[in-house]
């Protein structure tokens, strides 16, 4: 019976090995990823009793703190949110059972104060509890109340206002926004209301036809790859007849030959029609890449948070290989979906020169003790267009503001440069399926002269053009901005 | 050095190590050092002095390192379920106790242990009683679904921890007396070698019990320890892998028949396959276990700093961690390294019981020995490799780290024996070496 016996063993010995093979799979190699799983929520409990940091805005206004409760050994934190739901978007929320969401999540490192291995097992040396950084962000908390409080008069949209020179998120409003304090009692609720997604910020998760601002993009591309100079002229009939379709101007109006400057200012679907084909689809690809179409936005909000924009069939981006029909893309018709914080990055990149910097929400991260442990150190995107494009639009959008489509964006003693656009969404379910619903639109910046604020505005399901509902929140924006500095 | 002075010399570290854990976990909880750790560290040392002494005079001879690496085992435990609740500790240090009680009773009036052959059959019909108990109306207990326990009066028990000692004593003594016929008598069918149809009736017998646990005392885990000791005692007796190769089949068969039309069975094998299908309820346990091994790493979070409830409330995070989960708490706090050092206990304790029945001289003692390790063993798989999602999860206890009385109690008898198998086949061993050196010195 020996024998079997020690083969016994041997069964023994393989079948313990197969525990310590599993025990290793999920303790170590599978570690990672178990801990993203939503089904676990050990990571974030952990976090709950860590002091998480505060989030603040420019001005020092409270968005986001915890508060402690229970003590000892069932000491945790919950978060509170002072400002309710006008910080909805972009901060997010982060609770135990909930989870979390836009700015909570992408910076919870920071937040909870996961600087380094080193540091926490100092501290841990020195008997003291992990505590978080505190967050403070670029948001403009009388702009931000000014942007949230025209997009409920106007309907839902969002708005999107950077600092061109560096990238610095100045406000980002959504409508409908949601209140991060009834997560815990509403998130159900919240994620069933299909109609409203108040949880969806629009302002980065929103893909909209982005309508004749896009001409500025075509505008751009023409320029830069000297299809055109701001002198060439283009005839632009009252009609054209692209691809077996009649594209036609507003009123079917007959312009003749003119410049970018009057095409812009009164948005001659013609004219571009006819600039988008002969850019062909290579080089106005080209021109969408470089200013950040077709990628993930390289802002601080989680990469699942932020749409891309570009041309989409059926969800997925069309490659530049895709046949498409140029002239429409070239008026932003087509199937552009594009999101109001892309349409801010474009007018960001006019305003600063040609030159496109990253945009970013945080400023700056202040460790328990009050020093300010890392700050934004502005970077370049990219270099959409050259310094001398930029200058040669800034002139034409200025034209659209001044005589144009754009005057309801005018600023009393400031020059601002813009573009409007109205993008017809008829039979959208959600606008209600009616035949008269427009996707409204405005971007641009001011000073026209010294750019300090560059803005996309955008309502969804209006009747109105983007000119007389898209305009005006631009302008209160701007001013409240600029009237701040 | 003798076997009794190994034993105490291998005592000491267990001692300090307990003292260790102890002073850990107190560091933990009041951020100061405490003399009570010195003081438990004391106590434990004591009673396994005590123990000690009490081999060193019953059974001179026996294994020297099985009682200090049980030691090990029950310091694992003590400090783990100190660290979960002080009361739950306090318990199982009685439990230990009266383990020792036990053990001592059990070498004490069994050292003739071959009188268990006489009663073999007496033995069978209890343990499979003890078996039924749970579902006798008036003092079954349901738990979690399974009836798993007994209650009279003031005491509790499961008694499938007894139920599992009785059927392996059985199993030795029936195998030991037809091993002969069910080799001899064996046949070829259709290139399968069969046993004698005469002989397959206990068989039976065995895969009924364990098909019957399976459906109405609904407990997976106790079914498959039991009937795997049954294949392990049944190879090692006849060599045949064959008859292992049907006993499995048969099981199968049977599990996956029950598996389809018991819904409690079927249910777990649901959650074994898919976990995430609900992961707040079904498969809540078995994904909290698979996340706080997760959160453990290579060298896990320390004593005491593992959650096990959600802070705040008394809900909990690791189900059952004093019980069926405790392997994934060690995996938490002491990481994999405190893990594998758990696994390589009871691969050693493994290895020195099959030694005992190497060393045995007669059939009774060798499959005794070799039943006894092997459902010991096979426990410890089941349940850690319930809680690794190896196979599915059931409540069987981690022998001598668990929570539970019954567990601790059975696993200090099941001791005794083999340290009473051990004693005889050593001074026969050493006696026959003697003589045998005396013979050469004759000549």
């Amino acid at each position: 019976m020996n024998r079997q016996i020690v083969k016994l063993f041997g069964l023994v010995v393989v079948l313990f090995a197969v525990l310590i093979g599993f025990t290793s799979y999920w303790s170590v190699f599978d570690a990672e990823a178990l801990k993203e799983e939503d089904a676990n929520k050990r990571p974030l409990l952990e976090q709950q009793q860590i002091k998480r940091g505060r989030i603040l805005a420019a001005d020092g206004t409270v968005l986001a703190r915890s508060v402690p409760k229970g003590s000892g050994d069932s000491l945790r934190y919950v978060r509170r949110y002072p400002e309710g739901s006008l910080y909805g978007h972009p901060i997010g929320y982060s609770f135990v059972q909930e989870g979390d969401s836009e700015f909570e999540q992408f910076h919870n490192d920071e937040l909870v104060g996961n600087d380094s291995e080193f540091t926490s097992i100092l501290d841990e040396l020195r008997g003291r509890r992990q505590e978080g950084n505190d967050v403070v962000t670029n948001l403009d908390a009388e702009a931000q109340a000014i942007a949230l409080e025209d997009l409920r008069e106007a309907g839902f949209g969002a708005v999107v206002a950077i600092e061109p020179q560096s990238g610095r998120v100045r406000v980002m409003a959504s409508n409908p926004p949601f209140d991060p304090n009834r997560i815990p009692y509403d998130l159900t609720e919240l994620n069933e209301n299909e109609l409203e997604t108040p949880l969806v910020n629009r302002a980065t998760q929103g893909q909209y036809p982005p309508g004749s601002t896009f001409k500025v993009v075509t505008a751009a591309a023409g320029l830069d790859s000297d299809t055109i100079t701001p002198e060439t002229a283009i005839d632009a009939p009252g009609s054209l007849d692209v691809q077996g379709q009649e594209l036609h101007n507003d009123f079917d109006e007959d312009f003749g030959p003119i410049t970018l400057d009057t095409a812009l200012t009164n948005s001659v679907n013609t004219w571009f029609a006819q600039l988008g084909e002969q850019i062909g689809e290579d080089t106005l690809s080209e021109y969408m890449d470089r200013f950040g179409f077709n990628s993930t936005p390289a802002i601080d909000l989680p990469s699942d948070q932020v749409e891309t924009s570009g041309l989409f069939e059926g969800g997925e981006l069309l490659g530049p290989n895709d046949p498409v029909d140029l002239a429409r893309v070239a008026i932003g018709q087509e199937r552009l979906a594009v999101t109001p914080l892309q349409m801010a990055e474009v007018a960001a990149a006019v305003a600063n020169g040609g030159k496109l910097m990253k945009p970013q929400i945080w400023s700056r991260v202040i460790d328990p003790d009050g020093r300010v442990t890392k700050r934004l150190d502005p970077s370049e995107y990219s270099q959409p267009i050259s310094e001398e494009t930029a200058a040669e639009l800034n002139t034409a959008m200025q034209g659209v503001v001044s005589e144009g489509t754009g005057t309801n964006a005018r600023i009393e003693g400031v020059a601002v440069a813009g573009k409007t656009g109205t993008a017809e969404t008829p039979y959208n379910e959600s606008c209600g399926g009616g035949t008269d619903e427009n996707q409204a639109w405005f971007i641009g910046f001011a000073p026209a002269d010294d750019p300090q604020i560059a803005i996309a505005a955008t309502v969804e399901c209006t009747t109105e053009f983007g000119g007389d509902i898209a305009a005006p929140i631009f302008r209160d924006v701007a001013e409240s901005i600029l009237n701040g500095e | 050095m003798s076997a009794r002075n190994r034993e105490l010399t291998a005592l000491i570290p267990v001692a300090a190590l307990l003292t260790a854990g102890f002073a850990a976990v107190f560091a933990q909880e009041n951020a100061s050092l405490d003399d009570a750790s010195l003081v438990y560290g004391a106590y434990f040392f004591a009673i396994c002095l005590a123990t000690h002494f009490y081999l060193r005079v019953r059974l001179p001879d026996a294994d020297p390192y099985l009682f200090p690496l049980v030691a090990l085992l029950m310091t694992f435990g003590l400090v783990m379920v100190y660290r979960i609740d002080a009361d739950l500790a306090r318990d199982q240090a009685n439990w230990f106790v009266l383990g020792l009680i036990l053990f001592a009773l059990t070498i004490q009036f069994l050292r003739e242990y071959d009188v268990l052959e006489r009663y073999r059959y007496t033995i069978a019909v209890v343990g499979l009683l003890l078996l039924l108990a749970p579902r006798l109306p008036g003092i079954g207990e349901q738990v979690n679904g399974a009836y798993l326990g007994v209650k009279i009066g003031p005491l509790a028990f499961q008694p499938a921890e007894f139920s599992k000692i009785c059927l392996v004593v059985f199993l030795a003594s029936y195998l030991r007396e037809h091993r002969e016929v069910l080799i001899v008598g064996a046949r070829r069918v259709l290139g399968v070698t069969l046993p004698p149809l005469k002989h397959f009736g206990p068989m039976l017998v065995v895969w009924g019990a364990s098909m019957f646990m399976l459906v109405f005392i609904r407990d997976l885990g106790s079914s498959l320890m039991f009937f795997a000791a049954f294949l392990a005692l049944l190879y090692v007796a006849t060599g045949r892998f064959s008859f292992v190769a049907i006993g499995m089949a048969m099981f199968l068969v049977g599990a996956w028949f029950f598996a389809s039309t018991v819904p409690h069975v079927h249910e777990r094998v649901e959650i074994w396959l898919d976990p995430y299908a609900n992961p707040q309820g079904s498969g809540y346990q078995i994904l909290q276990s698979i996340f706080a091994q997760a959160d453990g790493g290579l060298f896990g979070k320390g004593f005491g700093q593992a959650l096990i409830t959600i802070p705040g409330t008394d809900n909990a995070l690791l189900p059952a961690a004093q019980t069926d989960t405790i392997y994934s708490l060690i995996v938490n706090e002491l990481g994999l390294f405190g893990a594998c050092a758990v696994v390589l206990i009871y691969m050693l304790i493994a290895a020195r019981g099959f030694k005992i029945a190497l060393l045995a001289d007669d059939g009774f003692s060798k499959l005794l020995a070799t039943g006894l390790t092997a459902v010991f063993a096979i426990q410890a798989f089941v349940i850690i490799g319930g809680v690794t999602r190896v196979i599915p999860l059931t409540g069987v206890t981690l022998p001598f780290i668990s929570y539970g009385g019954s567990s601790i109690v059975a696993n200090f008898v099941l001791l005794a024996l083999l340290l009473l198998i051990s004693d005889r086949a050593r001074r026969e061993s050493r006696a026959a070496e003697r003589s045998g050196a005396l013979a050469l010195e004759g000549r």
